[in-house]
C-alpha cells in the first residue's frame, strides 16, 4: 500500500515536472500565435498578464491580411523551402558520402583531412563571409539564360556554399563508426561494389542519423540571415529571416510581426514532427553509445 | 503567260522580302535610338505600403515623361538596408541610384559608394538645411523629407503644473526644464514625468540625444577638425550633460534602458508621462487623441536649443556610368508636389517651404507645421565625418552604461579613446 503511495506520488511529480517543462516550451508559441490574432494595442496591453497566452479580447485574423499585404510572404517562404530543401538532400547526400569514404574506405591521409575537416568546426561563418561574398560575385554560372557572371541573386548562391558542412560529416562518422564492420567486409566478400555498399546497406541503417542531420540542417538554412542578406538584392529571391525585417518599421506593427512568425514556423515545425522519432532515437542512441 | 505570271509573282516575294526588311530594319534602326537606358534604383522602404506607392508613382511619372531612362525599382527593409549596400559595395552590385540616411551619407562618399550629385543649386536653394548632404564641400545627397523631434506634452499639463509655455524664440532654460520634471515627479500623477524613448536602440540614441549634449555645449567630436574627441566628448560640458543625464534615470525623471518597447509606443497617450521626446512621425495619434498637445521646443542647457536633422536622402552611386541619368531622375523626383505627397502619406516635413504650403499638417496654420520651424531653426546634422558610424555607436553605448549607473567621467573618457582609436585606423578618414 505504502508502495502504491510511492509509485503514485513519483508519478505526480514526474507528470508535474514534465508538465512545468512543456509549458515553459510551449508558452512562447502560444505567446505567438495568440498575440497574432490581437490588434496591436490590445496585444501590448495583453503583454503584462496571463491574458497574453489565451485568445480574448478582439480576436481577428486581421493582422494575416495585414502582414500578405506589407510583404510578399509566400515567395519568402517558397524561397526558403525551395534553398531549404534542396541544400538539406545535397547536404546529406554529399556529407554521407563523404563520412563513408572517411570511415569505410582506405586511403592515406584520410584522418589527417578529417581533422583539417573537424578543425574548421571553430570558424564562424561571420569570418568568412566577406571573402566568399567576392568569390561568388565573381564566379561564373551556366543558367537556362547562358553562361553569367556572378552568382548573386539567385537560389544556388544561397544553397552551394552550405552543400556540405563539417559537422554533418562528423555526424554520419561517428554513427557509421558505430556500424558492425561485418556487414561491410561480408557485403565486400559477396562482390558488392562500395556504392551499392553505401546505398543499400549503409545508408538504410542510417535512418536516425539521416533524420537527426537532416533536422540540424533544415534549421541551420532556414534561420539563415546574414548570407542572404548579403548577396540577395531582389524580392525574388529573398528567405524569410530577410523578409521579417519588412515588419520593422518606425511604428512596428507587432500583430503583424507576430502572424508572420506564425505563418513561418509552419513548415520548421512540419517538417520536425515529420521526423521526430527517428530524431529522437539518433539523440537517444547517441546518449547511450556515449 | 505562264513565264509572264511567275515573274511577276517572283519580284512580288522579292518585293515582300525587300518591303519585310526595311521594315524590320527601320524598326531595329528606330528601337536602337529610341531604347531607354535602364536605370537601377534602391529603396529602404520595403514594408510601408504608402511609401513604396508614392516612391512608384514617382518612378512611373518619371519614366512617362522622357525616353531615355528607364528607373527600376528593388526595396529592402530599412533595418538591413544599408549591410546591403556595403555587401553589394563589396561585389561590385550596386545599383545607379541609393537612398542613404544623412548621417551615413560621408561615409558612403568617403568609401566611394556615392559621386557628388550634379543638380543645379538653383533646384536646392529652398531647401531645408538638414535635406541636404554635403560631404568636402561638394553637394552628394539631397532629402525629400526631414525629420525634427519635439518636447511633447498637453497645455493641461503645463496649467496644471503652473509651467509656463516654451517658445522657438524663449525656450526652456535647463533650469525650468529640470524644475517642470521635478514639480511633475512628486506629484506622483504620473509614473515618469518624462519618456525619452531609451527602449529604442540604435540610431535614435546620437539622434535624439547627441543635440542634449550639444546644448551643453559638447559633442561627439570636434567638428573644426574632426580628427578627435578628446575635450569634446569628455570636456566641462560633457561631464556636466553625462551628470544630468544620470540624474534622469537615478531620480526616476524618465524610464531607463529597460523600458517595455509597448510603453514607449503607448505611454503618453495612456497618460503614463507627462512629456515625451519623440518625434513628427509619432505626432498624428497624438493630434488624434488628444485635443490639447503641446510639441514643443528643446530645452536650451546653455549653448542654445538643439535637434537632429536630416533623413533618408538619394544619391548617385559611385559604379554607375550613368550619372546623368540618375541626377535627372533625382532632379524630377524633389518635386514640390512629391514632396508633399511623401509629407502627406508618411507624415514626414516636406523640405521645402512651397511643399510645406501644398500639404494638410505643415502648411501655416497646420497642426504639425511647428515641426518645419523646429527642422530650420533648431535642427543640426550630426558630425559630417565617415567615421560618424563609428562613433554613433560608441555614443549610444556610453550613455546606456551612464543610464545604468556607470561612472560619467570613465565612460565618457573609454568612448573618446575608441572613437581616437577608430580615427587612427582609418587614417584620419579623409579629414586634413
Amino acid at each position: 500500500m505504502i508502495s502504491h503511495d510511492n509509485h503514485g506520488l513519483r508519478l505526480a511529480v514526474r507528470y508535474a515536472v514534465l508538465v512545468l517543462v512543456a509549458i515553459i516550451f510551449v508558452f512562447p508559441l502560444l505567446f505567438m500565435v495568440m498575440s497574432s490574432l490581437k490588434p496591436d494595442h490590445q496585444l501590448l496591453v495583453d503583454t503584462g498578464s496571463l491574458r497574453a497566452f489565451l485568445p480574448v479580447g478582439d480576436i481577428s485574423f486581421d493582422n494575416y491580411a495585414a502582414a500578405f499585404q506589407r510583404a510578399p510572404i509566400s515567395t519568402f517562404v517558397i524561397n526558403s523551402v525551395i534553398v531549404t530543401g534542396v541544400t538539406v538532400m545535397l547536404s546529406l547526400a554529399i556529407c554521407s558520402l563523404s563520412a563513408f569514404s572517411f570511415v569505410f574506405l582506405r586511403w592515406s591521409g584520410r584522418n589527417l583531412l578529417l581533422s583539417i575537416l573537424l578543425a574548421t568546426l571553430i570558424v564562424p561563418f561571420e569570418t568568412i563571409a566577406i571573402p566568399l561574398l567576392l568569390l561568388v560575385s565573381k564566379l561564373p554560372w551556366l543558367g537556362l539564360d547562358g553562361l553569367e557572371q556572378g552568382w548573386l541573386n539567385s537560389y544556388h548562391v544561397q544553397i552551394l556554399p552550405f552543400a556540405a558542412d563539417a559537422l554533418t560529416i562528423f555526424l554520419f562518422v561517428q554513427y557509421f563508426k558505430d556500424l558492425p564492420s561485418e556487414l561491410v567486409e561480408a557485403a565486400r566478400v559477396e562482390g558488392a561494389s562500395w556504392f551499392q555498399i553505401y546505398l543499400k546497406i549503409i545508408m538504410p541503417l542510417a535512418g536516425p542519423v539521416v533524420a537527426t542531420a537532416a533536422i540540424l540542417r533544415f534549421l541551420f538554412m532556414y534561420n539563415q540571415y546574414l548570407w542572404p542578406l548579403m548577396v540577395v538584392q531582389s524580392d525574388e529571391y529573398r528567405p524569410v529571416m530577410v523578409g521579417l525585417q519588412y515588419f520593422f518599421q518606425l511604428d512596428t506593427p507587432w500583430g503583424e510581426v507576430m502572424a508572420y512568425l506564425s505563418l513561418i514556423t509552419i513548415p520548421v515545425l512540419g517538417f520536425y514532427l515529420m521526423l521526430q522519432r527517428a530524431f529522437i532515437a539518433s539523440i537517444a542512441s547517441t546518449g547511450v553509445k556515449g | 503567260m505562264r513565264q509572264k505570271h511567275h515573274k511577276s509573282r517572283t519580284q512580288a516575294i522579292v518585293k515582300q522580302a525587300l518591303t519585310a526588311a526595311a521594315i524590320a530594319g527601320g524598326t531595329l534602326f528606330t528601337g536602337s535610338v529610341q531604347a531607354a537606358t535602364d536605370l537601377s534604383l534602391w529603396y529602404h522602404g520595403a514594408g510601408n505600403e504608402v511609401e513604396s506607392n508614392i516612391i512608384n508613382q514617382i518612378i512611373s511619372d518619371f519614366n512617362a515623361s522622357q525616353s531615355d531612362w528607364t528607373v527600376s525599382i528593388q526595396s529592402f527593409p530599412q533595418e538591413s538596408y544599408n549591410d546591403s549596400v556595403v555587401a553589394a559595395a563589396l561585389a561590385g552590385s550596386l545599383p545607379d541610384i541609393l537612398d542613404v540616411d544623412g548621417p551615413v551619407m560621408p561615409n558612403w562618399a568617403w568609401a566611394g559608394y556615392l559621386q557628388p550629385l550634379p543638380i543645379s543649386e538653383e533646384q536646392i536653394a529652398d531647401f531645408l538645411p538638414g535635406t541636404l548632404g554635403f560631404w568636402n564641400d561638394e553637394l552628394y545627397s539631397v532629402g525629400l523629407w526631414d525629420a525634427a523631434v519635439a518636447l511633447v506634452t498637453r497645455q493641461s499639463i503645463l496649467d496644471e503644473f503652473g509651467l509656463r509655455k516654451p517658445t522657438l524664440a524663449e525656450p526652456w532654460t535647463a533650469d525650468e526644464f529640470n524644475d517642470a520634471l521635478a514639480a511633475i515627479k512628486e506629484s506622483g500623477k504620473y509614473e515618469y514625468p518624462l519618456d525619452l524613448g531609451m527602449a529604442w536602440t540604435g540610431e535614435w540614441y546620437p539622434y535624439a540625444f547627441s543635440p542634449f549634449l550639444q546644448s551643453f555645449g559638447g559633442d561627439l567630436i570636434d567638428r573644426d577638425t574632426y580628427r578627435s574627441a578628446e575635450g569634446v566628448l569628455n570636456g566641462e560640458a560633457a561631464l556636466a550633460f553625462g551628470e544630468w543625464w544620470q540624474g534622469l534615470f537615478k531620480n526616476d525623471l524618465a524610464p531607463g534602458t529597460s523600458q517595455d518597447p509597448a510603453d514607449r509606443d503607448s505611454g503618453f497617450l495612456e497618460g503614463k508621462y507627462a512629456m515625451a521626446w519623440n518625434g513628427n512621425w509619432a505626432a498624428v495619434p497624438m493630434l488624434d487623441t488628444f485635443d490639447d498637445v503641446l510639441f514643443l521646443p528643446a530645452p536650451d542647457f546653455g549653448k542654445g536649443p538643439v535637434i537632429g536633422a536630416a533623413s533618408w536622402q538619394f544619391g548617385i552611386s559611385g559604379d554607375t556610368e550613368h550619372a546623368d541619368g540618375a541626377a535627372s531622375f533625382i532632379e524630377f523626383a524633389v518635386n514640390d508636389k512629391y514632396l508633399a505627397a511623401f509629407s502627406d502619406g508618411i507624415g514626414l516635413i516636406p523640405s521645402t517651404p512651397g511643399a510645406a504650403a501644398l500639404t494638410t499638417k505643415y502648411a501655416e496654420g497646420g497642426p504639425m507645421a511647428v515641426f518645419y520651424e523646429l527642422s530650420e531653426q533648431q535642427g543640426r546634422v550630426r558630425p559630417v565625418t565617415p567615421g560618424y558610424v563609428v562613433q554613433a555607436k560608441v555614443f549610444e553605448k556610453a550613455l546606456a552604461d551612464i543610464a545604468n549607473g556607470a561612472d560619467v567621467a570613465d565612460t565618457l573618457d573609454s568612448a573618446v579613446d575608441e572613437i581616437e582609436i577608430d580615427i587612427k585606423r582609418n587614417e584620419g578618414y579623409g579629414h586634413d
